[in-house]
């Protein structure tokens, strides 16, 4: 069986040195580069060791999938094609997985709710998959512009959720990923999410660790359930498939699977805080006034921030980077000394806010806006104005600027 | 070789279950001429099964399992149906996940198993059933095609949803009263072994499992095509006597009944010019094997 550690220091056959994770992104220079969000896939990408990636287009992932289309083509993937629909795609991803492979993807939108049924089987089935969703709206009628919708739905189905904020946490947070998700006492898949178009379509400066460097290759022994490639014995595991029997033991086998893993996603919370530094970031947690927010309304958040300091407002932040395992802990201690917490958000639902008001006391402390979506930016000035109307502060009002 | 991997050690023998003990002493993994035969005189890789008494599907997987040539380096994707009742007891690692997506799986398994073991012949079977095969999963069986995965998709063509009751399916015959066909199926028994002609397989076979000696033909065959040239489809007939209103003793005479030439099962075969080349190959050298063994034999003698 593959020992990973024995690997570290050799060289792969593109020329990249494996090397131990941490020192390759804690220690290893960085490099400044000027690129689009989606071309930060493709460099992730070119340092993950990934065996196999599929494909399919959607706007606006697609120009990343077929970015890492030419680094197979390159060499640096083992195999990569297009599927023929996102369910499909994600059930190719799940026999990837099941055979022992690295595995990544990426969807978006009509995508993800397409392929929904393979997540939870994916968690189920203990797959450490990563899978990017680049967020963009599944109303109808068809919208191609960001929304975060669709990360509502991702949040009960065992699978890790992290939601980036910018291309520099999406180059490092696809590396250290797969570190979380391939523990042997997690050993669940990642959506890794981001806000289509802020992120994939704009471009930014992004440190990146040198091409030289590669992730160690992916162990499939290290997992808490058998790899199906014949390596080792195929013990038949049951007498009687747990499907068909309505009775106690299957009842409780199907009960304890799913607390497994559950648990499994808490036990990925020390990883994770280890790798990303902490499940959520503050910023003046003592102010009575806070933003709480995921994604690129933590950019927008944080400027709506400075045009209150101007005001002579203080406000503090919360960053959430990750939504499973849910940092309720954190959010409690954070906003323990706020008397507002403003919680704006790219979908209508406001799920984020939901998530919130359900972990803190005194919930009726959550505004649960400003909520922009079908593709709406979020100017910092609706959240200020926002604030300014909760503190009982008079605002023009945006609209009548015409 | 293949034993190596499933071995026992010494200390915890006796606490293995007697199954378990008799797949290492016994089992035919490795054994280069296996088959149908080996059924009887070895362990076979599947225990028991709790299909009802006397299901077709029973002897179909008893028969496609003693006919791998290659079960330690097998891996077996099943679906929901009435399959997924077997697949727990089989001594091949196998896949279930999801209702319909069995051709997704196997073709992202297959490459990962091409990327990870280069040079190794790591086999993928497929065994689904109908309504899995052709309703639900039509799009992902024929786009497995469509690219050329190697593997061999087989189905269980019972002609009806069994696992859910009895309902219409893609393979019912037309007319056929059934739930969800409350006045009769409308519509003829889709063609997919000429549609999985049309669609790239390389090697098609559509017959009962009333025959063992020809399940064991049609397996080894199909997996060794899959295995050099692209995808192979076998749809057999295993009608489910529960939902036809047959006794357990009525399958097999149901499957010779079915099989006549002019029947709807009648043997019907197609394979590829460059399946044909690797069949005649394959024909050659076991006769030079045979020549070769008569040859040892007579020297011997
Ligand atoms: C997505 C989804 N839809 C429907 C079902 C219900 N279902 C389970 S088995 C089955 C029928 C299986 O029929 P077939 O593939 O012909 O296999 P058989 O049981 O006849 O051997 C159905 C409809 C399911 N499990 N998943
Ligand atoms: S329901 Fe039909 S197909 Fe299923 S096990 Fe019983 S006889 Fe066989
Ligand atoms: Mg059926």
């Amino acid at each position: 069986m593959a020992d990973t550690h024995s690997v570290i220091g050799t060289k792969n056959k593109k020329g990249q040195t494996f090397t131990d994770t941490w020192a390759m992104m804690n220690d290893a220079p960085r490099t400044p580069s000027f690129y689009t969000g989606s071309e930060v896939i493709k460099e992730a990408l070119r340092r993950a060791s990934c065996d196999v990636m599929i494909a399919y287009p959607i706007t606006p992932q697609s120009e990343a999938a077929a970015l890492i289309g030419e680094l197979f083509a390159e060499g640096y993937i083992g195999d990569y094609f297009r599927g023929e629909s996102e369910f499909a795609v994600m059930s190719q991803c799940a026999g990837a997985a099941f055979g022992g492979a690295r595995v990544f993807t990426t969807t978006a939108g009509p995508g993800t709710m397409r392929a929904m049924e393979n997540f939870p089987m994916w968690s189920g089935a203990r797959l450490p998959i990563q899978m990017i969703v680049t967020c963009r709206g599944i109303n109808s009628p068809l919208s191609i512009q960001p929304d975060t919708l669709e990360i509502a739905y991702l949040l009960n189905t065992g699978m890790l959720v992290w939601h980036a904020e910018t291309a520099q946490d999406f180059f490092d947070w696809i590396l250290k990923g797969y570190m979380v998700s391939e523990e042997p006492d997690v050993h669940l898949p990642l959506a890794l999410c981001c806000d289509g178009f802020f992120v994939t379509h704009t471009k930014d400066v992004v440190n990146l660790t040198p091409a030289d460097m590669c992730l160690p290759p992916y162990d499939p022994y290290r997992s808490p359930v058998p790899c199906m490639d014949m390596e080792c014995p195929p013990v038949r595991m049951m007498r009687d498939p747990f499907v068909m029997k309505s009775n106690y033991i299957s009842y409780a086998t199907h009960a304890s699977w799913q607390q497994e893993v559950w648990a499994a996603v808490e036990r990925s919370r020390k990883h994770t805080i280890k790798w990303l530094n902490g499940l959520i970031e503050t910023e003046n947690t003592d102010a009575e006034i806070l933003i709480v927010a995921s994604g690129t309304a933590v950019s927008q958040g944080r400027e709506a921030i400075r045009l209150l300091e101007d005001e002579g407002i203080r406000c503090g932040l919360v960053k959430v980077k990750v939504l499973r395992p849910w940092p309720g802990e954190e959010i409690r201690e954070a906003t323990k000394n706020a008397k507002h917490i403003i919680v704006p958000e790219f979908n209508v639902t406001g799920w984020l806010a939901k998530e919130i008001k359900a972990t803190i006391p005194n919930s009726e402390r959550v505004h649960a806006g400003p909520r922009v979506c079908g593709g709406m930016t979020m100017p910092p000035e609706i959240i200020v104005s926002e604030i300014k109307t909760l503190l009982g502060i008079h605002t023009v009002s945006m609209a009548s600027r015409g | 070789m293949s034993k190596e991997r499933i071995k026992i050690s010494e200390d915890l023998y006796d606490i293995m279950p007697s199954d378990y003990q008799d797949l290492v002493k016994s089992a035919t993994y490795g054994k280069e001429d296996r088959g149908w035969k080996d059924i009887g005189n070895s362990k076979e890789l599947i225990e028991q099964h709790s299909l009802c008494a006397g299901c077709p599907e029973s002897m179909a997987f008893r028969y496609i399992l003693a006919s791998l040539p290659n079960p330690e380096d097998t891996v077996m994707v099943g679906s929901t149906g009435c399959t997924s009742l077997v697949f727990p007891m089989v001594a091949v690692h196998n896949i279930h996940s999801l209702f319909g997506n069995q051709n997704a799986i196997a073709s992202g398994l297959k490459r990962a198993l091409s990327v990870r073991f280069p040079g190794r012949t790591k086999d993928v079977v497929v065994l689904a059933g109908d309504g899995a095969t052709v309703d639900i999963g039509l799009d992902m069986t024929l786009q497995a095609w469509f690219r050329q995965e190697k593997f061999t998709t087989i189905c269980f063509d019972n002609e009806l949803y069994a696992n859910t009751g009895g309902q219409e399916s893609g393979l019912m015959q037309k007319g056929f009263v059934a739930k969800m066909a409350p006045v009769g199926k409308l519509f003829d028994k889709v063609r997919l072994p000429e549609i999985a002609r049309e669609s790239g397989c390389h090697y098609v076979v559509q017959c009962t499992v009333s025959k063992p000696s020809l399940i064991e033909k049609v397996v080894r065959n199909a997996v060794m095509i899959s295995r050099e040239i692209g995808p192979t489809y076998l749809q057999l007939y295993t009608p489910c006597i529960l939902e036809i209103g047959k006794n357990s003793m009525e399958g097999l005479q149901e499957m010779r009944d079915s099989e006549k030439p002019t029947e709807r099962f009648a043997y019907k075969e197609y394979v590829s010019e460059p399946a044909k080349q690797l069949l005649a190959e394959m024909a050659a050298k076991d006769k030079e094997k045979k020549a070769a063994a008569k040859q040892l034999a007579s020297q011997g003698a």
